[in-house]
């Protein structure tokens, strides 16, 4: 079985979020970078497991910058066997599933296996727009990915409950929380990976169909008001009268 | 010309309201797509909140996400939709992408406001700790809307139903079961929350969170720890790797306020927090805070809130 994982860096998850003075960009002073945790905990991690039942082989591939191979390292740590990168400053969601629909291309992979969306990012849009573009079916937010014989037996989220699919290899598969369990590196992984070949590709020449022209931080909320725990009716009347939401 | 997909297997929800309000701000003439069984005089009622007609394919269902992408493709040509609108759920999170691939059209997944004067549409990012601002490059667009992000507007009467064969073709992938806990509020869409985590010490005592959600007529929600350790089905878990939501109001009980659980809740437009800790972070994040033992305090605002109802009655 043949699979190809995609990984992106994300900021860790308690990162304090802040902007260059401008807006125009993320500040990434002091941040620490990570695998994007759906991509790690649910994609590669059952991905693995996969391979050691049936055999084959995880790629793992990115779409970054030299400081993005931290991240394929971990990658490798955990139990990938090989490591692509394509050398392109990530852009939008486009332009990345694009690229790594032009690698998968020629690759014959079984499975092609995404987080459902980055913490940074969340547009849930790199693995359909992969599946598009190379024509494979898509199944969205997994939470169980079976195999048997060609078959994939998945379970998805729909609205207020879970659809149980079945769809034929090679797929494209978004991996949501249940999947797997997330996976600590040992030390013989952490150590074997560090001086891992990686595959660096050049990337394609393809168009940015949005961009992020500037971000912003949430107003600060005003200071919260302390009801007393006797008195419920009166925190029952605040939200009635004052917040207005009941 | 701007096209809506509206999915209406339940009727016409909330979601499907705000979408077609949100596309009458962008422009004149709305077409709504839909598929399944409503009857024709539910969907003309989308006609209320801005829309010129209604199409629906009868022969395509919600279950079949790739004929589905067909028929949102096909009626985008049939009309000459250059801005396709989204609610962002979990079929448009599906649909969407492949779409804007086969159109070649800009998506912006979780838009919370209509486009600024640059152009630009703020989304939230770094899962709701902060605002993105995107800008479409393309001639045409896809935008999801986040649901509770526009209130719907009643501005107009019914509209005209017209009955649609797109032709769109089966899809690859089967569905074999669909598991549909009844009677709940869908988490993304619900107006009103009671979430609980840690504090309330076992799965056992989440009866006082249900009681005071059914007093309310709310979803009930809860914090990671609670849903990883198996107290609470994951789908109700809200927060920077489970779900994100903007009710009117989140009631938190027994939740510290841990930055990645405040990035799911901190779209929401009033927070209470209960909390024995009056050190908890959760307190400033909210707007009402009760600083005490969830076990007394929730039945107590379970009572207040039926003793209020019923004054309202």
């Amino acid at each position: 079985m043949k699979i190809l994982v995609c990984i992106s860096k994300a900021p860790d998850t308690t990162s304090k979020i802040a902007f260059t003075s401008d807006k125009s960009s993320f500040d990434e002073n002091g941040v620490q970078f990570i695998v994007n945790p759906y991509d790690e905990w649910y994609a590669l991690v059952r991905a693995l497991e996969l391979k050691e039942t049936n055999g084959g082989n995880v790629t793992i591939i990115t779409v970054g910058n030299v400081a993005d191979e931290t991240i394929m390292r971990k990658a490798l740590a955990i139990g990938a066997d090989d490591a692509v990168r394509i050398d392109s400053d990530p852009k939008d969601a486009y332009n990345t599933a694009m690229q790594i629909a032009e690698y998968a291309k020629g690759q014959s992979f079984d499975l092609i296996m995404v987080g459902k969306e980055t913490i940074n990012y969340n547009g849930s849009q790199v693995g359909g727009m992969i599946s598009e573009a190379l024509g494979l079916p898509f199944v969205s937010l997994a939470s169980k990915l079976d195999f048997l014989g060609n078959k994939l037996t998945l379970e998805r989220e729909i609205a207020g409950g879970i659809q149980v699919v079945e769809v034929d290899t090679p797929a494209v598969i978004s991996c949501a929380k249940g999947m797997a369990e997330q996976r600590i590196p040992n030390m013989r992984g952490i150590m074997a990976a560090r001086t891992r070949q990686l595959t660096v590709i050049p990337p394609i020449s393809v168009e940015e169909l949005t961009s992020y022209v500037s971000y912003d931080l949430p107003p600060v909320k005003s200071s919260c008001k302390i009801v007393s725990a006797d008195n419920m009716d009166e925190l029952v009347q605040l939200l009635h009268n004052e917040a207005k939401v009941i | 010309m701007i096209l809506v997909y509206v999915n209406t297997d339940n009727g016409l929800s909330k979601a499907s309201k705000e979408v077609v309000t949100y596309a009458k701000k962008l422009g004149d003439s709305i077409t709504v797509i839909t598929n399944g069984n409503a009857p024709n005089n539910v969907l003309s009622e989308l006609g209320q909140y801005g829309a010129s007609k209604v199409l629906v394919d009868r022969s395509v269902s919600t279950d079949d996400l790739q004929q589905l992408i067909d028929l949102v493709a096909y009626s985008a040509e049939a009309t000459g939709a250059n801005t396709i609108i989204f609610s962002h759920d979990l079929v448009s999170k599906a649909v969407a992408p492949r779409l804007s691939v086969r159109l070649k059209a800009g998506l912006v997944s979780g838009a919370i406001d209509i486009p600024n004067a640059e152009g630009a549409i703020r989304v939230n990012v770094f899962s709701g700790k902060a605002f993105g601002f995107v800008k479409v490059n393309s001639v045409k667009k896809i935008v999801s809307l986040l649901p509770n992000s526009f209130q719907p507007e009643i501005i107009g009467g019914n509209c005209s139903v017209e009955e649609y064969s797109s032709g769109a073709l089966k899809g690859r992938v089967k569905v074999l079961a669909t598991k549909k806990p009844e009677g709940e509020i869908p988490l993304p869409e619900a107006d009103l929350v009671v979430s609980a985590g840690r504090g309330l010490k076992g799965p056992e005592n989440w009866g006082i969170i249900e009681d005071l959600a059914k007093s309310l007529g709310a979803a009930t929600a809860c914090s990671r720890p609670v849903a990883d350790i198996g107290w609470r089905p994951h789908h109700e878990h809200v927060g920077q790797t489970g779900v994100a939501i903007r009710p009117n109001l989140y009631i938190a009980a027994g939740i510290s306020g841990a930055i990645q659980h405040l990035a799911g809740v901190n779209g929401s437009k009033v927070i209470v927090v209960i909390n024995t800790d009056q050190e908890a972070p959760f307190f400033k994040a909210a707007d009402y805070g009760v600083i005490g033992d969830a076990f007394e305090v929730l039945p107590k605002l379970t009572e207040a809130v039926n003793k209020f109802k019923s004054s309202q009655n």
